[in-house]
């Protein structure tokens, strides 16, 4: 039903039960926000984006406040303005002066409101007391004294991912955004995913840095620094310097990240057709009788399956993630077959995500396959540092067969895109035909969960793509409570997949997300080889390497051994 | 702990509260191991629990001593310099605000208002009040709550 509200003098209409902010974003007010955030709950717990109502004798939060017939809504009148400046400068006495030492400089957001409402002088003595920083996660690092308590990570961690990893603990004054017992990030729950830095309005969450370490690396003459990169890389990089996302970005990343000092670059994408070769292998060998499988390219998703529901780790693809995977075929064949020791080789992965820190710090038996992970973000930073002018960069060619992957292997950056990968060459091995069409329209877009009912054979095979891990755990409780009907579940624990990890640039909204999902399956589009059985390098290292998919060999080099963890 | 549970067998989130409440009385104190049987028996996750028992006032993940001191700071009790019996009782025991003597007999904790303001101060002993005292008064009560105890 509609009604008509005035805003600003100016009349609008307005459906019942929409917040006043919805209204304003429709027609092109701004007002200031903190605590409100995309998709999430509002909770008006932050008050920046109070507006004044004729009649109302105090002020109302635009996000949380719903329109009533005929209200007069004034939202810059001098009363809102100064309540706004007010808050900010509040915000600013319990938040340290260290702007020019914060890794968020640039892009916070309690900057941004201070500027935008010309906050000039302290007027509220700082009332700020140094925190512990909790470093006790190799992904995340908290500093709750730059917390505004805004609560957008702990609603993030609640609503989207499922795990309440932080949250709020204690009361009023007291309140801070915490860990259970306060024992730091690591003890347990957290995923990793870094969805909360993402979501978080200035440093009090960010990445743990593993920039300096590489930086050490390059500069070491005894290491061999090569680099591999995940396909969201080219996409983001293209993003954040101004450049077209086309065929050429791949070359101008090469190239700069040869200007860096890296030897060598990789793209994740070989290692993502090595998982899609064996765990449609795997597959195979038991379908179709009745059978489940959860992808594991997602470490986040691994995590949540090893800690909170040990009864399906069985159900679990053992095939490591392509980072693992790529990182172990750098250091056990393509450099040692050019001659290098592989204690000399220095593996840096670029990837969208955090929890893959955790992951190359944690796998591997004593020799790690990758030595350091870097954020986009950091990736970011690295270039500016070097002063790189990604404009003026000759385009440089791979130069070497590892760099050729298919097409599948780089949708595994986006919701949907391993499954549709895997079920392209599920298909062939199965039928020995490509499947026509190439492309799974089911399994594409930005929905939580998407679900295919495909045939192999006239036998049917139900796949389930899922992101947003909350959306997972509601799938998991389903099968636990007797859902049989699924064959293969892939599951990203970040909204949207890859392309909105918690490495990628921070603000990333719906229409960046669109245009990063469209730049993959351009790719897909333009790419020759869309299919992994029919990438020629595999052939190479299956006969050199490894061994036929699944076999004792290629467990050996491929596969995690999950064994010790249900025992645990 | 087991026939707690049972009581609480159809494991409604809304039972959060009753059962930690019923957990504290029996154990005297939530520890960190209780808060996570608990999230696995709710199903809800052990940072929401530790966010909900931290919120109020009436859990503690602290050891009390046999004998519960509870200083008011209410208003009240504030004016009629409920301070100095705070400090008072500190300096005998020999323990802070929130914390518990070595000999785990007397545990202190400040707390906003017991409803008895027209008496203040008010201080209360496990659960006997004690009102219009003078501070000299407390080396006698504390004294003959420790011979009590031995």
């Amino acid at each position: 039903m509609l009604l008509t509200i005035e805003i600003n003098g100016q009349q609008v209409s307005a459906k019942r039960g929409e917040t006043i902010l919805t209204v304003l974003n429709r027609i092109g007010v701004k007002v200031p926000t903190l605590c409100f955030f995309g998709s999430l709950s509002p909770t008006g717990s932050c008050r920046m984006c109070v507006v004044e109502v004729e009649g109302l004798t105090h002020l109302v939060p635009a996000c949380s406040h719903q329109v009533e017939e005929w209200m007069q809504i004034h939202t810059h009148s001098p009363r809102v303005l100064k309540a706004r400046k007010a808050l900010v400068e509040l915000l600013l006495a319990n938040h340290p002066d260290d702007c020019l030492y914060c890794d968020r400089n640039g892009s916070c957001e309690l900057q941004d409101l201070s500027e935008e409402l010309q906050v000039r002088e302290r007027r509220y003595p700082s009332s700020h007391k140094p925190v512990q920083i909790d470093k006790t996660c190799a992904s995340i690092q908290r500093d709750p004294g730059k917390c505004v308590l805004c609560g957008r990570c702990s609603r993030v961690c609640t609503e989207i991912i499922g795990i309440s990893a932080i949250d709020s603990v204690g009361r009023g004054s007291s309140t801070r955004i915490g860990t259970s017992y306060n024992k730091g990030l690591n003890y347990h729950a957290c995923v990793k995913c870094g969805q909360c830095i993402m979501s978080c309005p200035t440093a009090a969450l960010t990445e743990r840095k593993s920039l300096p370490r590489v930086i050490e690396a390059l500069g070491n003459p005894d290491l061999y620094p090569v680099v591999q990169f995940s396909p969201t890389v080219p996409g983001a990089i293209a993003e954040e310097f101004g450049l077209k996302s086309n065929k050429d970005i791949m070359n101008i990343l090469r190239s700069a990240l040869k200007k860096i000092g890296f030897r060598q670059s990789f793209d994740v994408s070989l290692a993502s057709d090595i998982t899609i070769m064996e765990e449609a292998a795997l597959f195979l060998e038991r379908w179709p009788r009745k059978t489940t499988l959860f992808t594991s390219c997602c470490p986040s998703w691994v995590r949540y399956i090893e800690v909170f529901r040990p009864e399906f780790v069985e159900y679990l693809s053992p095939v490591k993630s392509p980072q693992q995977i790529m990182g172990a075929l750098i250091k056990q064949y393509i450099t040692s077959s050019a001659g290098i020791k592989s204690e000399k080789v220095f593996v840096v992965s670029v990837m969208p995500c955090t929890s893959k820190k955790t992951e190359a710090d944690v796998e591997g038996n004593g020799t790690r396959s990758v030595d350091a992970v870097i954020t986009i973000r950091e990736l970011v930073k690295l270039i500016r540092l070097l002063g790189i002018d990604l404009n003026n960069l000759e385009p440089e060619p791979a130069e070497n067969a590892f760099s050729i992957s298919s097409s599948s292997g780089r949708l595994f950056g986006v919701s949907g895109g391993h499954l549709e990968g895997l079920m392209r060459s599920i298909h062939f091995l199965n039928t020995g035909q490509e499947l026509n069409p190439i492309k799974i329209n089911d399994l594409r877009g930005l929905k939580p969960k998407k679900e295919s009912r495909m045939r192999i054979n006239k036998l049917p095979v139900n796949v389930v793509a899922v992101n947003g891990l909350a959306n997972a755990i509601a799938l998991m409780d389903e099968i636990a409570a007797g859902r049989d009907d699924i064959h293969i579940v892939e599951v990203m624990a970040c909204p949207g997949g890859c392309i909105n990890g918690g490495g990628q640039k921070i603000g990333t909204d719906e229409k960046m997300l669109k245009s990063r999902m469209k730049a993959l399956y351009d790719i897909d589009e333009e790419e020759i080889v869309k299919v992994a059985h029919k990438n020629p390098t595999l052939n190479e290292l299956f006969d050199k390497f490894l061994s036929k998919p699944n076999s004792e060999r290629n467990r050996e080099v491929l596969h995690k051994d999950r064994s010790k963890i249900i025992s645990e | 702990m087991e026939a707690i549970f049972e009581k609480y067998s159809l494991k409604k989130p809304e039972s959060l509260i009753p059962l930690l409440q019923e957990i504290q009385e029996a154990n005297g104190y939530l520890t960190d191991e209780i808060v996570e049987k608990v999230s696995v028996h709710l199903n809800i996750p052990t940072n929401r629990i530790y966010g909900v028992a931290t919120f109020y006032d009436q859990f503690r993940f602290k050891r009390r001593g046999i004998f519960h001191i509870r200083v008011c700071r209410g208003t009240s009790c504030y004016l009629c310099s409920s301070s100095s019996y705070l400090k008072e009782i500190e300096k005998l025991l020999k323990v802070q605000d929130g914390s518990v003597t070595r000999d785990k007999k007397f545990s202190l904790e400040t707390v906003n208002c017991m409803g008895g303001c027209s008496q203040s101060p008010v201080i209360r002993i496990n659960d006997t009040y004690y009102h219009h005292l003078s501070v000299s008064d407390l080396g006698e009560i504390i004294r003959t709550l420790r011979e009590k105890s031995e």
